[in-house]
């Protein structure tokens, strides 16, 4: 039995479905910004704060920025799972990669809320 | 085990198959999104902190060839990995879970990435 402690959370089968959610999450936001864009060639400063001045549009990022961070987090454990063989050396990268993934977090929100 | 059995170590004479080949990309690719959050927060808060900001942005993907290539790169990543992971949730509600329509998606996960990558290079130019 393999005690996981590092990966997100905490069973196969959760980060399995976490997985799949924030994938279609991820996906839905990907298509909205790039059909906003291609529907907006001549995007300007007023349209485009204009949006995510819009309560729906901080929440739907938001809501991507929480996907792409348990997202990023379970694909890099499963990664560095696989190839980091020496404890050590894969506990201080997957160390590294969860304080990026806050680091995207917290900037995320300070831009969407302009700290 | 059969000690007498065959073994082959010399990896130049092992060729992956082409499902594996992808599986192997759709990691790498996601490796290259995660660094490039880095722009990609960057380009958004620039952006939306002003008008200046928003100028310097779209004066940089429409002028700088190294922005213009970095944003392909990266769109090209999403493309290849947003098609392999809709691969990945066709096959976890049971569609194309035999050997050849792996080998049959897989093709199908190259043909439509790369197109996709091609149209991001005609958006990006």
């Amino acid at each position: 039995m393999v005690t996981n402690i590092t990966n997100f959370g905490r069973s196969g089968l959760s980060d399995w479905l976490i997985q799949r959610i924030s994938a279609i999450i991820l996906a839905l936001y990907t298509l909205f910004i790039v059909v906003y864009l291609l529907l907006n060639p001549g995007l300007d400063y007023a349209t485009w704060s204009g949006l995510f001045a819009q309560t729906w549009m901080r929440i739907f990022s938001l809501l991507a920025f929480v996907s792409m961070a348990a997202h990023a987090w379970i694909g890099l454990w499963t990664v560095t799972t696989d190839y980091l063989k020496h404890t050590g050396i894969r506990l201080a990268v997957q160390t590294t990669i969860i304080l990026a993934i806050f680091v995207f977090l917290v900037w995320g929100i300070q831009v969407l809320w302009g700290a | 085990m059969n000690s007498k059995r065959p073994v082959n170590l010399d990896l130049t004479t092992i060729k992956f198959p082409l499902p594996a080949l992808t599986s192997i990309a759709h990691r790498i690719t996601g490796i290259i999104l995660f660094i490039g959050l880095i722009f990609a927060f960057w380009a958004l808060d620039k952006s939306l902190s002003s008008p200046q900001g928003f100028a310097a942005v779209s004066d940089a993907l429409a002028n700088n060839i190294l922005v213009k290539l970095i944003a392909w790169g990266l769109l090209s990543a999403l493309a290849y990995h947003f098609v392999a992971g809709i691969k990945h949730l066709l096959m976890d509600i049971d569609i194309g879970v035999t050997l050849e329509s792996g080998v049959r998606k897989a093709q199908i996960t190259v043909v439509v990435s790369a197109v996709l990558v091609i149209l991001a290079g005609v958006w990006v130019w």
